[in-house]
């Protein structure tokens, strides 16, 4: 086990091991995916108070979920490199960034979208809305940073800094429906006791979150195999590699 | 209304909730191609430096 670790912060062993990883999640999602949106869109029944609307949900909420594990995940991994100059760590938080940004961008799109019918507007600047688009900004802001560095070493580590001072945003979106008065509804599923939702949307709705947990596993590992060839581009592994891929 | 239509009727909310899925289905399967053609674009890169670096040692 120790050693299948020490293996993982090699550049060449996480290039071959992740590869092999790549396919499998691939399947397990897709097929997570299709079970989820069978779930959502035709078993489980109509929202006696938003009618089918309600099934931008099953998009919606496990994309909002993963815009906070990302941004955290991107942290702490910034902050891992940042302490004891682990490059695979560094590599997994600037990785992260664009698919954390293509959630927040979905939560914010599919929420707008829901929003119309049932609030009767696009947007408002209420407190979870615009914690939400902080976030977004704190992602693009992430990507800018590390894009406007030449040595990727210190760009790094100074997207490692922002987006740890970033971190500050995360309890304030999720907070944000207890803290102030929004007009975003409060939580169902997390709060305390039995959740206020029907098991048949439950089902979907959790499947659907797991699958966008192992989709981000899925690009992540994608994304950080081409930022290791970049970076190692004159290892001799490399060198091997693109003589015969 | 048959099963079918009713389905994709969405109970009249249709162009809220598919656009919803579909603006979702095009990030995702941009997510999945960004990487494929940026490794792509590497290795070719990578692979024309080393042809060059032979020839001219």
């Amino acid at each position: 086990m120790l050693r299948f670790f020490h293996q993982l912060g090699s550049p060449k062993h996480f290039y071959r091991i992740a590869g092999s990883w790549i396919p499998w999640l691939a399947a397990v999602c897709g097929l997570l995916m299709l079970y989820g949106l069978y779930q959502g869109m035709v078993v489980a029944p109509t929202d006696y108070q938003q009618g089918d609307s309600y099934r931008i949900m099953f998009i919606h909420v496990p994309s909002a979920w993963m815009s906070l594990f990302i941004y955290v995940v991107m942290a702490a991994a910034g902050a891992i490199g940042l302490i004891w100059h682990m490059k695979l760590a560094e590599v997994i938080a600037i990785s992260s960034a664009p698919i954390g940004a293509s959630f927040t961008f979905l939560a914010l799109v599919t929420g707008s979208i829901w929003g119309k019918p049932m609030w009767g507007t696009w947007w408002v600047w209420d407190a979870r809305l615009t914690s939400e688009l902080i976030l977004l900004f704190l992602y693009l802001g992430v990507m800018a940073l590390y894009g406007a560095i030449d040595d990727k070493r210190t760009a790094a580590r100074a997207t490692a800094i922002l987006a740890i001072v970033g971190v500050v945003n995360i309890p304030i979106i999720h907070y944000s429906v207890e803290w102030w008065n929004t007009l975003h509804q409060g939580p169902t599923v997390t709060k305390f006791g039995a959740p206020s939702i029907d098991i048949r949307m439950l089902i979907p709705l959790l499947v659907m979150a797991v699958a966008f947990k192992l989709f981000y596993l899925l690009v992540v590992l994608m994304r950080a195999r081409v930022e290791v060839l970049e970076r190692e581009r004159n290892a001799r592994w490399v060198r091997e590699l693109v003589e015969a891929p | 209304m048959s099963g079918v239509q009713e389905f994709f009727h969405m109970g009249g909310y249709a162009v809220y909730v598919w656009s919803s899925y579909a603006i979702a289905l095009v990030v995702l399967v941009a997510n999945i191609l960004v990487p494929v053609f940026q490794r792509r674009k590497l290795l070719a890169r990578l692979a024309r430096r080393q042809r060059r670096e032979r020839r001219q040692p």
